[in-house]
């Protein structure tokens, strides 16, 4: 009889502890989802290490934002959302949007107004591209390449239509696995005027072209999933130009002294920003948006512009973008919008591939198994 | 007790009761007993294990989407018939814009655009778009009862005109800001008779306000969607001379005047949106797909579609499956066969040494297994990239010169070396088990009686070692045909198998359904496969050991 009790008070209490872990949420913790790598590293620095030291909240973070609208829809559909914040493109973050799986928001009164009493709307401006996206930096895709693997007497290459020239510039490329930004090289590198790219891309026509100019160096691209695999293949030598952003091959030319260099040519700017899942118990969504007006307030961006050279999206941050934290540099001529950086650059249209994602998702996906 | 047994036929026990059934009883709660004892296994596999599994293969029929977020629209459609070239009927898009202005509100029309998309590639951007512009599509009919009478612009009257009275009583004794809820929407009775479609698509607008949004009703103005249903329903002249309730004047001013209101033209209307909804494959896309159950996601698993004249093969740059599905097999056939060219040398040596070095083998060959399968993998990369250690290696040897290093990672060849690597170990164990109990007195045997080396191997081991092999392959081919990680990780575009593209739509596409459907494939073939290895082989003839 004894035993039976003892049985039953610990299987009692076990089921009641794993209720109280299932759940995944201490009432002190708070999980934010990003990109992992050296991005990671500077949201950790200018904002998460702060905040901690600030509230003695514990932020937990998951690198999973390369699948983040995957996982969000996942989340709602099992009817359990285990993240508080997610790290987002602005096509992503629009697509969620319009599937409701993130929370709108009314900008000016969850966000901290710049130091002169702007409001958050007017300083954020033209970034804020949906209603459910807080934008924090302004980043581009372009190419880095092995400095040490040009061969004597060749020029280095200057940008996205390089990596099509396998004649002068022989060996591997890497690219990401999926279709934006590529498709737009391929077309504009086969003398599609700039403005008319997205229209040539609409049509059946159009997305065939580009699939052929990528066709020409597909068996010599190695397809990479996550930013800092484009990195290693750089660093290891593996490829001789790959695309990734800008802010992670700072870190691995100016912080790591990797023999890499910088093809600006055609560089895609993009948006990058925060979005809070649908549906929040309470307490948790009352502990996000504490962490989001201290985040995105007009020092912490500026300040997250120390560790990586993405620029801030907030108007009142840039004048106090200065050096590397560790470094000491200056920062502005390693920013995506430093003029002799930004001779040819290419404005990634957001609202256009929050339509055509998975269209051509699916299209990118069975070209690259054919 | 004799006479007792005999009595009629039958046995009886000491108790008088027929031995059979005694007997049976007894085994039965023997049996209980033992189910009992096995039952928290049992209920713990078939929750956590067979159900979602089950409930996962489930989804590779499933299809209520489409008649869930369109249910108006799939019914008129389903007497269309495409084959006449004929656009669907005004009817049809009507509905369309009913449904449409009511899954954009729920945000359910992207997700079903997404559904659509994996069938016809153009409806996600399709159904994104429109949902962004129905909205304004029947404003039309707003905007005329708003100028023509002010009632029409007040959410108030509105509430009055169709809530019932008990509610209306209700919901002005609603204090807003206590925290007890909104007291639900309530139809008033006569107007249900008298105006049919403008109260059920007020209801969904109530519905959707007071237990969605959770705003209330009071301070919300009707979607434009309940103005054009108001109109549909006073343009057929309904008979409202009875009704006396409130807003009866202006129902009969508005009866008056909707004749000469101008119209919506629904099929011109969303052919401004997108020229795409008066082409015929999207109509019959969605018609195809209207059913609650679908043989669609079977068919794409082996590059078939649904048309409306039956299954169709798609064309051939967009056949990707079957191309997959005889990939993983070839690829897993090769590591099941480079596994047993491996193993069995090791397997013999581990056999035969003596027991002191056997150890000191055994724990070469099980180190692997207490490495995390993302370290073996990750060490492989390193050791075969063009820049990598083996690279280096055979250019510092001189075999290969440096400016053509093989390229032994991202393609095939990766994941067949680093898989056979991988998976060695579960062909060298029931290997080496099986060789354990061959005694080595019959090898010693056959060659006293003359034979030599090769013929004693061949005539007397390896007959004997074959249950070994058997089982060794059916572990390493089983497991190998459903591995992801390590062709993920080694095996570029050329070496990733059908696993890959299940991991795909589960977790980046999200077409789960496919996934189900390709993963079930995946299960029938294994067992197919087991089956056709027990006819050929017979399962008696594999041993894990003694």
């Amino acid at each position: 009889m004894k035993l039976t009790k003892t049985l039953l008070a610990s299987t009692a209490l076990t089921v009641a502890s794993g209720m109280a872990f299932a759940d995944g949420h201490m009432a002190s913790e708070m999980t934010i989802v990003s990109w992992g790598g050296a991005y990671s590293n500077s949201q950790q620095k200018a904002y998460h290490d702060p905040y901690m030291e600030k509230t003695g909240i514990n932020i937990i973070n998951d690198e999973s934002s390369p699948e983040g609208v995957a996982k969000m829809r996942a989340q709602a559909e099992a009817g359990n959302i285990t993240w508080d914040l997610v790290d987002l493109e602005a096509a992503d973050a629009i697509r969620v949007c319009d599937e409701g799986l993130a929370m709108e928001i009314d900008h000016d009164e969850v966000l901290a107004p710049a130091p002169d009493g702007t409001p958050a709307s007017e300083d954020f401006g033209d970034m804020i591209v949906s209603d459910c996206f807080i934008p924090q930096i302004v980043f581009s895709t372009t190419f880095g390449y092995r400095t040490d693997q040009v061969a004597d007497g060749v020029e280095p290459p200057k940008g996205a239509c390089d990596v099509f020239d396998l004649e002068t510039y022989p060996g591997k490329r890497g690219l990401n696995k999926q279709p934006i930004a590529n498709l737009e090289w391929a077309l504009l590198c086969d003398g599609v005027a700039y403005e008319d790219v997205y229209d040539v891309l609409e049509t059946e026509e159009g997305q065939d072209r580009a699939f052929a100019k990528l066709d020409t160096i597909k068996d010599q691209t190695i397809f990479w999933s996550s930013a800092a695999e484009a990195i290693q293949l750089l660093a290891d030598g593996e490829v001789f130009m790959s695309s990734t952003y800008n802010g992670r091959l700072f870190s691995a030319i100016e912080e790591q002294g990797q023999p890499i260099g910088m093809a600006w040519d055609w560089q895609m700017f993009d948006l990058d920003g925060w979005v809070v899942p649908a549906d929040l118990p309470e307490d948790r969504l009352a502990r996000v948006m504490d962490y989001l007006y201290f985040a995105t307030d007009t020092q912490r961006l500026a300040d997250q512009a120390k560790y990586i050279s993405y620029g801030p999206a907030r108007a009142s941050s840039a004048p106090l973008v200065s050096t590397h934290a560790e470094l000491g540099i200056d920062m502005a001529p390693h920013m995506p919008t430093e003029p002799s950086n930004a001779e040819n650059t290419f404005v990634n249209n957001y609202t256009w591939w929050a339509d055509y994602r998975d269209d051509l998702d699916s299209k990118f996906q069975a070209w690259l198994t054919q | 007790m004799t006479d007792a047994a005999q009595d009629n036929g039958q046995m009886l026990a000491a108790d008088g009761k027929p031995l059979k059934s005694s007997l049976n009883r007894a085994l039965r709660r023997q049996k209980l007993r033992a189910l009992a004892l096995i039952a928290p296994l049992l209920i713990f596999v078939l929750i956590t294990f067979i159900a979602p599994i089950a409930d996962m293969l489930f989804r590779s029929v499933e299809n209520q989407i489409v008649s869930d977020t369109l249910p108006r629209t799939t019914e008129a459609l389903a007497d269309w018939d495409g084959d006449t070239g004929e656009i669907p009927s005004p009817e049809v898009f009507k509905a369309l814009y009913t449904d449409m202005f009511i899954a954009q509100e729920r945000k359910l029309h992207t997700r079903l655009g997404s559904r659509l998309n994996y069938e016809l590639t153009g409806i996600s951007s399709l159904f994104r778009k429109s949902g962004r512009r129905v909205e304004d599509m029947g404003e039309v009919y707003q905007d005329q009862f708003e100028d023509l009478n002010d009632f029409w612009k007040d959410s108030e009257t509105w509430n009055a005109l169709m809530g019932s009275d008990a509610w209306l009583a209700e919901q002005a004794a609603w204090d807003e800001t206590s925290d007890s809820r909104q007291p639900q929407f309530e139809l008033r009775e006569e107007i249900e008779g008298l105006l049919p479609q403008t109260a059920a698509t007020f209801e969904i607008f109530a519905d959707f306000v007071q237990n969605d949004d959770e705003d209330n009703l009071a301070n919300e103005d009707p979607w434009a969607l309940v103005y054009s249903a108001l109109y549909d329903d006073l343009i057929v002249e309904p008979d409202i001379s009875g009704y006396a309730g409130p807003g009866s004047a202006e129902l009969l001013e508005a009866m008056a005047a909707v004749r000469s209101f101008e119209t919506v033209d629904y099929p011109a209307a969303f052919e401004e949106v997108d020229e795409d909804w008066h082409s015929i494959p999207v109509w019959q896309t969605i018609q195809t797909y209207s059913p609650d159950f679908t043989s669609g996601y079977f068919l794409n698993s082996v590059d078939m579609k649904k048309s409306p004249d039956g299954p169709v093969i798609r064309p051939e740059d967009e056949q990707i499956y079957i191309k997959l599905f005889i990939r993983t097999l070839f690829m897993s056939l090769v590591i099941t066969g480079s596994c047993i060219l491996l193993g069995y040398p090791v397997a013999w040596l581990l056999a035969n040494l003596p027991a002191r070095t056997a150890n000191l083998l055994m724990i070469l060959v099980l180190l692997p297994f207490w490495t995390s399968l993302l370290v073996r993998t990750s060490a492989w990369k390193v050791m075969l990239q063009q820049q990598g250690v083996v690279n280096d290696t055979l250019v510092w040897l001189g075999l290969v010169a440096d400016d053509s290093r093989l390229a032994l990672i991202n393609n095939q060849t990766g994941t067949i070396i680093a898989m056979t690597h991988i998976l060695l170990p579960f062909m060298i164990l029931p290997l080496y088990s099986v060789m354990k109990t061959i005694p080595p007195s019959y090898l010693r045997a056959a060659k006293s009686l003359g034979a030599t080396n090769w013929t004693a191997f061949w005539r007397v081991y390896f007959p004997q070692s074959v249950p070994g092999i058997g089982a060794g392959s059916i572990l390493v081919f089983i497991l190998a045909i459903g591995y992801y990680i390590t062709p993920e990780l080694v095996g570029g575009t050329t070496g990733t198998f059908i696993s890959n593209r299940i991991a795909y739509h589960i977790s980046s596409s999200l077409n789960w359904g496919l996934a189900a459907a390709l993963g079930a494939i995946l299960l029938a073939l294994v067992l197919a496969l087991y089956w056709a290895y027990d006819k050929i082989v017979g399962i008696d003839n594999v041993k894990l050991g003694g």
